[in-house]
């Protein structure tokens, strides 16, 4: 079955067969390697991706299911040699131990932060409960979210600007079911 | 792991899911948000030869006010559900317990009419669809029906649904004004619930004018727990009432006994849910 899809704003139109996971086509076809497959049963949420601007974990969803859409990896978010927000706190607050999850927990973290700009501890916890980190170093990607919230908050410069433009879609509830 | 191999249609509209879906016959599988079928289909635990995806079917999508109920289509999403304000206003109780499925990345494709179609007994929709009476409206080759909740759910996984007959939306009455709750038992984090109480009360003059209470997880389907109910109507919105009528939650259940919990703990938990749920859904 042939599908056109906008990876990281760039249009892909392949042929792929009904059974391809979307994670598959973007690592195997695409070579978009930086989005990982970190467990067999959709609960680790390192394969998140966004899929017309919602986090997905993209290891349940089909690749003709992203058909017409949107995807965006953790490989579409910087811009111009700059890290996003989000990236550049995940690196300032060494919220990384192994990094295997941090693909997966950047994108849910941007997800989250579109939906709550300013949450809690509590709410960043509950916000990341789709994603695991068996390295268990979930306090500093908890005080990365936070940090990065206060980079993205208005007032916090030019990189609260940047991310209007690239990742902040607009967060009117969409469908983001497959289908032709 | 990667699926076996199947054929996929995505159709646009009702009818055409529908044909294909008879068209497909008894190997034809309905796929709404996927995100209890992929997982599935990965494992291969199950190997349709035909994926109807009917995420596409926008007509399904979305939150009526019908007057005196609401009427979901069973596209809706679950972050669609939690959002809505329609719902929290007259059926609040489907949106305490959306907040509770899964994780934020699944409740963005997974669907109300979905996981109620899936019937898993540990999926957290269905005791607040039985406990609000809701009614579903199937489409089939030979045309509309609807199923009460009581009657939807059959046994594990089954649904009085036909293989050729597609879930189209749910049918909530309004409760509006009502208290309501759903207390979740888990241990980690996007885990299933081990038991799960679904409570929505009407208080009037410090009294329990009506109540209702769904349990999770306490059987092959949904459990009503109609002696809480009965024991709490007419009494004082009072801790004691609420303790003893709670005590009656495991009345006729027949909960399954797994790696979680055995059946003699589930009973317990229901009893000390119930007298949770009830006790939040009074104060609010």
């Amino acid at each position: 079955m042939r599908i056109t899809v906008s990876v990281d704003g760039v249009d892909y139109s392949d042929e792929v067969e009904p059974r391809t996971l979307l994670v598959h086509y973007l690592r195997e076809r695409l070579g978009k390697t930086g989005t990982v497959v970190g467990c067999d049963t959709s609960n680790c949420g390192a394969c998140t991706v966004h899929l017309d601007g919602h986090s997905v974990k993209s290891c349940a969803v089909l690749a003709v299911q992203a058909n017409g859409r949107e995807v965006t990896t953790v490989e579409g978010l910087a811009r111009d040699g700059r890290l996003h927000p989000v990236q550049e706190a995940f690196h300032q607050n060494h919220a990384l131990q192994c990094g295997f999850c941090t693909p997966g927990m950047i994108m849910q973290a941007i997800d989250l932060l579109a939906d709550n700009p300013d949450p809690d501890e509590d709410q960043v916890r509950h916000g990341l409960e789709g994603n695991l980190c068996r390295c268990t170093g979930y306090q500093n990607i908890v005080n990365a979210v936070r940090d990065a919230a206060r980079r993205m908050s208005p007032g916090a410069g030019p990189d609260a600007e940047r991310v209007d433009e690239a990742a902040l879609v607009d967060r009117t509830p969409m469908r983001t079911g497959g289908g032709e | 792991m990667i699926p076996a191999a199947f054929d996929y249609v995505a159709p646009t509209t009702v009818d055409e899911a529908v044909r294909a879906l008879a068209a497909g016959g008894e190997d034809a599988k309905v796929m709404a948000g996927g995100q209890s079928l992929i997982p599935v289909l990965r494992m291969r635990l199950a190997a349709p030869t035909l994926v109807v995806d009917v995420s596409g079917l926008t007509e399904l999508s979305g939150v009526h006010d019908d007057g005196d109920s609401l009427r979901i289509g069973a596209m809706t999403t679950h972050y669609e559900v939690q959002r809505d304000p329609v719902v929290r206003e007259h059926a609040r109780l489907l949106c305490l317990a959306t907040d509770t499925v899964a994780d934020p990345q699944v409740r963005h494709r997974g669907t109300f009419g979905g996981s109620l179609a899936h019937a898993d007994p540990a999926g957290d929709l269905l005791a607040p669809a039985l406990a609000l009476d809701a009614v579903m409206v199937c489409v089939g080759p030979s045309g509309t029906r609807e199923i009460p909740a009581a009657e939807f759910f059959v046994d594990y996984f089954t649904t009085a649904l036909a293989p050729d007959e597609l879930l189209t939306h749910v049918k909530v009455p309004k409760l509006t004004g009502w208290g309501a709750h759903y207390e979740k038992f888990n241990r980690v984090a996007q885990a299933w619930s081990i038991v799960a109480v679904a409570a929505a009360l009407r208080v009037s003059d410090g009294r329990i004018a009506e109540a209702r209470v769904g349990l999770t997880n306490m059987g092959p389907t949904p459990v009503r727990a109609r002696g809480v109910e009965e024991a709490l109507v007419g009494q004082p919105a009072t801790a004691e009432a609420i303790t003893t009528a709670a005590n009656r939650a495991a009345e006729g259940a027949d909960p399954p006994s797994d790696g979680n919990a055995d059946a003699e703990y589930r009973a317990h938990l229901a009893r000390v849910l119930t007298e949770r749920a009830v006790t939040a859904a009074v104060s609010t």
